[in-house]
C-alpha cells in the first residue's frame, strides 16, 4: 500500500514539491517558517481554486481558456459595483461574482453541450470577448484601492487562526471537491464521461450535460476568483490575470490530470498548483529574476505531459498468457 | 404470446443508406432464454441498441409489461430493469472493477454520498457468484480481455434486472469460461429473468435456449420453440440458401513458397509465430477475438513496434518497420476496422485508390489527376464498385462497396501477398459473395492470400490451409481436407485436436 | 479518337458535384468581402485611395503569412498556438544578433532559422511523444515567450542595422509593399503545395483519417513534423517583417496573435476538426479581416473592440454550420 502511494503520481509530485520547499529552506531558513508557508499557500489559493475548476473541464475532454478573461471581467464588474454602490453588503457582492462567473461559464458550456463545438475554439473566442467586454465595461479605466470600500478589500485578508480568509476559501474548495469527486454521483460522472464517453452514454450519463456542468463550475470559481484577485491586489484593470489560464492548465497537467480526459485527482491537482506556487515564491529568494517564471512553467508543462505520455504507454494490453508476464503483473 | 414481458412490434431503424431493422418482431418471456439468430449484418446489434435506448426506433412499438414504452436514453431502459452485455466492452479502463460494475447505479449512504465499502463488498459477492476471481479495487486497465468481459457480466447483474440481453457473450471467452457462463444463464433463468441470447453458434442455441427468433438482413424471418426445430431448419431460415454455394473456392495450382515467417515475437501480444505461404495459396487464420491474430498481421504489415523474428520474401530476408516498407515489399493489408484503418471516408473514391502510390503517379511532386482517375477506373471496374461517379466520396458508399474500394486500392499497387482481416465483416450477403469470388480470382492470377476470420464457414470454405491461434500462439495447423468445425473450434478454445 | 474510347458505366465526375463546388464557403466570402468594400467606401471617402488601401494591408500581411501554413496544419488535424511566442523568440534573437552588429541578411536569416527551430521543436514533441499538439503548444507558447523574457527582461532592442527596415516598410513597386508582395508570393506557393502536390493530398488524407493514411504507407509523423516546421519557418518570416516594421523588439511583441491567426484560418472555411479547407478561402478571410479592421480604423473604433469582433466571428463561424445542420435535421424530422 505504502509502495503504491509512493509510486503514484501524487506521491512522486509531493516528494518533488517538498524537496524543492526544503531545498530553498536550506538557502533561506525563513522560507520554510510557518508564517511563510501559510503565505505561500495563501498566494497559491486562487490558482488552486481555478485549477480545480479547470480539472473538471479537462476530465471531460475539454479545455477552458477563458478562465483568466472571466476573472478579469467579473473582477472589474464587482469592483465597479463596489465603486458606485459602496454600501452594498459584501455577501451580495460575492453572490454577484459567483453569478456573473457562472453565467460566463454557462455560455461556454452551452456551446459545447448543445452545438458540440470544440471547446478550444469556443473558449479561445470567449477569452477575447470577455477580455474585450472588460474594456467596454470600464472604458479602459482602472479601479484603484481608494475607490474600493474597506470591507471589499478587507474580506480576503481577514485572518482566522492566522490564515487569511482567502486561504480558508481554498481549503473549503479543496474539501468540497474532494468529497464531490469521490463520493457524489455528480462528481464521478466527470470521470466516466471523460474516460469513455460512449460507455458513459450507455450507462445513462448525459455526456454533454456533464461537460456543461464542468464549464459552469469552472466559470463560477473564476467569478469568485475575479473578486478575490481584484480585492487582493486592490486594483481592477483590463489586463488583470492576463495569460493566467496557462498557469491554471499547467497546474492541472503537472498534477497528472490527463489532457485526453477521465484521469486526474483533486489531490494531484492541488499539489500541481502548489508546485507552481512554491516555484514562484522561491525564485526571488534564490536570486533568479521573475522573468524566468514564464519559461519555467512552460518547461514544466512540457516535461509533465511527456511524463504522462510515457507512463501511459506502459499499460499495453496483454494477450500472451506467459507465466513470467503474469508474475510481473502480480509483483506490481 | 400474451405473457411476454418485453416485446418489439414492427420496429424499424434506418441509417443513411441502410435499413438496419425493417419491421422486426421479438418477444421475451420471464424464465425463458430466447436465442436471437442471424448472420453478421442481420441487424442483431442494432436491435440490442434499440432495446436499450441507445438508438430510437424510426417506427414500430416497444411494449414492456403490456404497456407501450419509449426509451429516450439508455437511462430509461435501465430504469425498467433492462440490462445488456454489449458485444464491444463498454467499460471504463481507468476506473476500478467495483466502480465499473456499479457505474450509473451507485449504492448510496444516507448522507447522499457513494457508499464505496458496500460497493466493494457487493462487487465481491457478484464476482464470486459468477466465479470470477479478481480484486474489486483493481483498475480495469490491468485486466485481460476475458476478465473484462466478466466485469461486463457482473455489471449487468448488479441491477435487479428483469430482462438480460447477452450480445455474443462467448466470442472472447475460453472453453472453460464459456461453460461457467452457461451455468450463469441457467441460474438467471431459474430466477425468472427474461433472457435474450444473441449468437451464431448452434451448439449454444441448442444447449441454452428455450425459444428462438431468426433475423435476416434486418428482417424478421420467424420464431418458435427450440424443441420443435433442428439445425438444418435454422440454417435455412438464417441464410435461405445452401452454404456450399457461398464459397466459390477454385482449385488453383499452388506454387513455390513465397513468404516465410519465422519466430516472430512480441513482448506482450504474441510469441513464436512461424508459418509459410505459397504462391496461389489461401491461408486461413482462425482464432477468437483477442487471440492475437490481428496483432500478428499488423506486425507483418509493419505497424507494430518491438517485434523480433525474421520475414523472408522469395527466400530473401526483408525488414518491415512501416506500412510503406511492407507495401514496397509487396505485402498489403486490408484491415478489419475498415472505416478506421482502411479508407479515408471523406475523400473521393479515386483519391483513396491512388493514395498508396501518389509518389509514383506524381510528376515532380505535382499530382497527376488523370493518372489517378485512370487507375481508379481500372481497378474499381474490375471489382465492380457501385458508385455514381469515381469522384464520389467513399462515405456515400455501402459497406460492401467501401470494402471493394479498399481492395481496389491495394490491388492497384500490384502486391504479392494480400492480407485480408475479417474481409466480410459487417457487409451484406451479396457483397460477401463477391468478395469471396474475387479472392478466388486473386489466387488464380498468382497472388497469395492470408485471410483472418472468425467466421468458421468462411475459414473452412475458402482456405487451402488453416492456422489456429489462441492466446498469442499458433496452436495448430490443419489442411483443407483435415479441417472440421469441431477441430478448429476445439484448438481455438484451448483444447487439443484429439477431441 | 472519341469513338474508340471505351465508354465506362461510371463517369469520372458529375455535373451536380461541380455545381455544388460553386456554392461553397469561398463564394460566400467573396460576397461578404464585396459588401464590406461597398460599406467602407460609403462610410469614408478615403477608403478607395490606393495608398490608404496599401497602408491597410500592413495590419494583416504578417498574420496572414502564418495563416497559410497554419491552414495546412489544421487541415492535418493539428494546431499550433505557440506561433505568437515563436515571433517573440525569433524577434528577440534577431535583436540580440543585431546588437552584436550583424549585417541585415544575417539578422533576417537568424529570425527565420529561429522560427524553423521552434517549429521543429513543437513537431518533435508532438510526433516523438504522441502528445496532443494543443498541449504541446500551450507549453511551448509559454516556454518560447518565457525565453524571450529571460533574454531581454524589460529591455527594448532598437539597434537594427540600416536597410533592415525594408522588409517591413519598403515598397517593391508603386503601392505594392514588400510585405504584400511576399504574401502574394507565399499564397501562390501554398496554393500549389496544398492543392497540386502529393504533399497537399497527404495533408487532407491525414486530416481526415490519420490511421488509414498510415496504413496506406504515408509517413504520417514525418509529414506532421514538416508541417510544424513550416509553421515555424513562416512565423520566423513574419517575425522579420514585424520586427522590421516596428523597428524594435520587446518580449511582449505580437501578444495574442495566435487567436487572430486561428480565426483567419477558421473563417476561411478550414474545419477546426481537420480534413477540409482551401487556401483560397483563407486568403479571402485574411482580406475580409483586413478590410473590417481598416473600416473600424476609419470609424475610430479602438483596437480592443476588434478582439471582441474577432472572438464573435470565430464562434459564429464554427457554430453556424452546426446550427444549420441541426435546423435541417429538425425540418427533416418534422416532414
Amino acid at each position: 500500500m505504502l509502495k503504491r502511494l509512493i509510486y503514484s503520481r501524487e506521491g512522486v509530485l509531493s516528494i518533488i514539491v517538498l524537496a524543492m520547499f526544503f531545498g530553498v529552506g536550506v538557502i533561506s531558513p525563513d522560507f520554510i517558517s510557518l508564517s511563510n508557508s501559510v503565505s505561500i499557500f495563501n498566494d497559491t489559493s486562487i490558482l488552486i481554486m481555478l485549477a480545480l475548476g479547470q480539472m473538471l473541464v479537462i476530465l471531460t475532454r475539454c479545455i477552458d481558456l477563458s478562465v483568466a478573461a472571466n476573472v478579469a471581467f467579473t473582477g472589474m464588474f464587482v469592483a465597479m459595483v463596489n465603486q458606485y454602490f459602496p454600501e452594498l453588503h459584501m455577501s451580495l457582492l460575492i453572490f454577484l461574482s459567483l453569478f456573473i462567473g457562472a453565467l460566463l461559464g454557462a455560455i461556454n458550456g452551452l456551446f459545447v453541450w448543445l452545438l458540440k463545438v470544440p471547446s478550444i475554439v469556443i473558449t479561445l473566442g470567449t477569452m477575447s470577448i470577455y477580455r474585450g467586454a472588460t474594456f467596454l465595461l470600464s472604458d479602459g479605466a482602472w479601479v484603484n484601492s481608494h475607490q474600493m470600500s474597506e470591507s471589499f478589500i478587507g474580506l480576503p485578508r481577514y485572518e482566522i487562526l492566522s490564515m487569511p480568509v482567502l486561504g480558508w476559501m481554498a481549503i473549503a474548495a479543496i474539501i468540497l471537491f474532494f468529497w464531490a469527486m469521490k463520493f457524489s454521483v455528480w462528481g464521478r460522472n466527470f470521470y466516466s464521461a471523460g474516460g469513455n464517453p460512449m460507455a458513459a452514454f450507455y450507462s445513462g450519463v448525459n455526456v454533454g450535460k456533464v461537460q456543461f456542468y464542468a464549464f459552469l463550475v469552472s466559470g463560477t470559481l473564476s467569478g469568485l476568483c475575479g473578486y478575490l484577485w481584484v480585492s487582493r491586489f486592490a486594483v481592477a484593470y483590463v489586463d488583470v490575470a492576463n495569460g493566467f489560464e496557462l498557469q491554471v492548465i499547467a497546474a492541472c497537467v503537472i498534477g497528472g490530470v490527463s489532457i485526453v480526459g477521465g484521469l486526474g485527482t483533486v489531490v494531484g491537482c492541488v499539489i500541481g498548483a502548489l508546485f507552481i506556487g512554491v516555484v514562484n515564491n522561491a525564485l526571488p529568494i534564490i536570486g533568479v529574476s521573475p522573468f524566468w517564471q514564464m519559461a519555467i512553467s512552460g518547461l514544466v508543462i512540457i516535461i509533465a505531459v511527456i511524463a504522462n505520455a510515457t507512463s501511459d504507454k506502459d499499460k499495453a494490453r496483454i494477450i500472451l498468457r506467459n507465466p513470467n508476464a503474469n508474475d510481473e503483473i502480480r509483483a506490481n | 404470446m400474451n405473457n411476454a414481458i418485453f416485446s418489439l412490434k414492427k420496429v424499424s431503424k434506418v441509417f443513411p443508406g441502410v435499413r438496419a431493422l425493417d419491421g422486426v418482431d421479438l418477444h421475451l418471456y420471464p424464465g425463458q432464454v430466447t436465442a436471437l439468430i442471424g448472420e453478421n449484418g442481420a441487424g442483431k446489434s442494432t436491435l440490442v441498441k434499440t432495446m436499450t435506448g441507445i438508438y430510437q426506433p424510426d417506427g414500430g412499438e416497444i411494449i414492456f409489461n403490456g404497456k407501450p414504452v419509449q426509451f429516450h436514453s439508455p437511462h430509461d431502459s435501465h430504469a425498467l430493469g433492462i440490462t445488456a452485455i454489449h458485444q464491444e466492452t463498454v467499460l471504463f479502463d481507468d476506473l476500478t472493477v467495483a466502480e465499473n460494475i456499479f457505474l450509473g447505479n451507485y449504492p448510496m449512504t444516507k448522507h447522499f454520498s457513494i457508499d464505496w465499502s458496500t460497493m466493494v463488498t457487493r462487487s465481491q459477492e457478484i464476482l464470486s457468484s459468477i466465479n470470477a476471481q479478481m480484486d474489486p479495487n483493481q483498475i480495469l486497465r490491468e485486466l485481460s480481455i476475458g476478465q473484462k468481459h466478466m466485469v461486463g457480466i457482473a455489471r449487468a447483474l448488479s441491477v435487479d434486472a428483469k430482462v438480460v440481453i447477452l450480445d455474443e457473450p462467448t466470442a472472447a471467452l475460453s472453453h472453460h469460461e464459456i461453460h461457467e457462463l452457461y451455468e450463469l444463464v441457467n441460474t438467471l433463468r431459474d430466477q425468472g429473468k427474461a433472457i435474450l441470447f444473441i449468437t451464431h453458434k448452434f451448439d449454444e442455441i441448442f444447449t441454452l435456449a428455450d425459444r428462438y427468433t431468426v433475423f435476416r438482413d434486418g428482417c424478421y424471418v420467424g420464431e418458435g420453440f427450440i424443441k420443435d426445430t433442428n439445425e438444418a431448419q435454422l440454417v435455412e431460415m438464417m441464410v435461405a440458401r445452401s452454404i456450399e454455394a457461398t464459397y466459390p473456392k477454385k482449385d488453383v495450382e499452388i506454387g513455390e513458397t513465397l513468404l516465410e515467417v519465422s519466430n516472430l515475437c512480441h513482448t506482450t501480444e504474441f510469441a513464436d509465430i512461424s508459418f509459410s505461404l505459397k504462391k496461389g495459396e489461401i491461408l486461413g487464420v482462425y482464432g477468437l477475438v483477442g487471440s492475437g491474430r490481428t496483432e500478428v498481421m499488423q506486425a507483418l504489415f509493419g505497424t507494430t513496434d518491438h517485434v523480433t523474428g525474421t520475414v523472408k520474401m522469395n527466400g530473401k530476408e526483408v525488414i518491415i518497420h512501416s506500412p510503406k516498407e511492407a507495401i514496397d515489399n509487396g505485402i498489403v493489408y486490408v484491415p478489419e476496422e475498415r472505416q478506421k484503418q482502411g479508407i479515408v471516408l471523406e475523400l473521393p473514391i479515386y483519391q483513396n485508390v491512388s493514395l498508396p502510390q501518389m509518389e509514383r503517379l506524381a510528376k515532380h511532386g505535382q499530382i497527376d489527376e488523370e493518372g489517378e482517375m485512370a487507375l481508379a477506373r481500372q481497378y474499381c471496374e474490375r471489382l465492380q464498385v457501385k458508385a455514381s461517379c469515381w469522384d464520389e466520396k467513399v462515405m456515400n458508399l455501402s459497406g460492401g462497396n467501401q470494402q471493394k474500394v479498399v481492395i481496389a486500392k491495394w490491388l492497384a499497387t500490384n502486391p504479392k501477398v494480400i492480407i485480408l482481416d475479417e474481409p466480410t465483416k459487417g457487409i451484406d450477403i451479396g457483397s460477401k459473395a463477391a468478395v469471396h469470388e474475387f479472392m478466388s480470382e486473386l489466387v488464380d492470377s498468382g497472388l497469395s492470400v492470408i485471410m483472418v476470420s472468425s467466421e468458421l464457414p468462411e475459414i473452412l470454405g475458402m482456405s487451402d490451409r488453416i492456422l489456429v491461434m489462441n492466446e498469442g500462439l499458433i496452436v495448430g495447423e490443419l489442411s483443407r481436407a483435415d479441417a472440421t468445425p469441431e477441430k478448429v473450434v476445439s484448438l481455438a478454445t484451448g483444447g487439443s485436436v484429439a477431441c | 479518337m472519341d469513338t474508340t474510347i471505351k465508354k465506362s458505366a461510371t463517369p469520372d465526375s458529375m455535373f451536380t458535384s461541380k455545381l455544388q463546388g460553386l456554392l461553397r464557403w469561398e463564394s460566400f466570402l467573396v460576397l461578404i468581402v464585396f459588401l464590406v468594400c461597398v460599406m467602407n467606401s460609403y462610410l469614408s471617402p478615403y477608403f478607395l485611395d490606393p495608398w490608404n488601401l496599401s497602408d491597410a494591408t500592413f495590419n494583416f500581411t504578417e498574420k496572414a503569412l502564418i495563416a497559410l501554413p497554419m491552414a495546412m496544419l489544421i487541415i492535418a488535424k493539428e494546431i499550433d498556438i505557440s506561433v505568437a511566442a515563436i515571433i517573440s523568440l525569433s524577434s528577440t534573437l534577431m535583436g540580440l544578433v543585431a546588437q552584436m552588429g550583424a549585417p541585415v541578411y544575417v539578422v533576417a536569416f537568424v529570425g527565420v532559422l529561429a522560427g524553423a527551430a521552434c517549429g521543429l521543436f513543437n513537431g518533435v514533441l508532438v510526433t516523438r511523444f504522441k502528445i496532443p499538439s494543443i498541449v504541446v503548444t500551450i507549453g511551448t507558447m509559454s516556454l518560447f515567450r518565457g525565453i524571450s523574457y529571460i533574454l531581454l527582461g524589460d529591455q527594448v532592442v532598437r539597434d537594427y542595422p540600416d536597410g533592415f527596415e525594408f522588409f517591413g516598410q519598403g515598397y517593391v513597386y508603386w503601392v505594392f509593399s514588400f510585405e504584400l508582395v511576399l504574401f502574394a508570393f507565399f499564397a501562390l506557393v501554398f496554393y500549389w503545395l496544398l492543392h497540386r502536390t502529393t504533399f497537399g493530398r497527404y495533408t487532407y488524407a491525414i486530416g481526415n483519417n490519420p490511421t488509414a493514411s498510415y496504413y496506406s504507407g504515408i509517413k504520417v509523423d514525418k509529414h506532421r513534423l514538416i508541417l510544424f516546421t513550416l509553421v515555424g519557418v513562416m512565423s520566423g518570416v513574419a517575425s522579420v517583417l514585424l520586427t522590421s516594421r516596428l523597428g524594435s523588439t520587446r518580449p511582449s511583441i505580437a501578444m495574442g496573435w495566435e487567436l487572430s491567426i486561428i480565426t483567419m484560418v477558421v473563417l476561411g472555411g478550414v474545419s477546426i476538426l481537420g480534413g477540409s479547407g482551401t487556401i483560397a478561402g483563407v486568403v479571402l478571410a485574411v482580406i475580409l479581416m483586413g478590410l473590417v479592421t481598416f473600416g473600424m480604423g476609419l470609424l475610430n473604433i479602438p483596437g480592443i473592440v476588434m478582439t471582441i469582433i474577432v472572438g464573435v466571428m470565430l464562434i459564429t463561424v464554427v457554430s453556424l454550420p452546426v446550427l444549420i445542420t441541426l435546423y435541417k435535421n429538425k425540418k427533416a424530422k418534422a416532414l
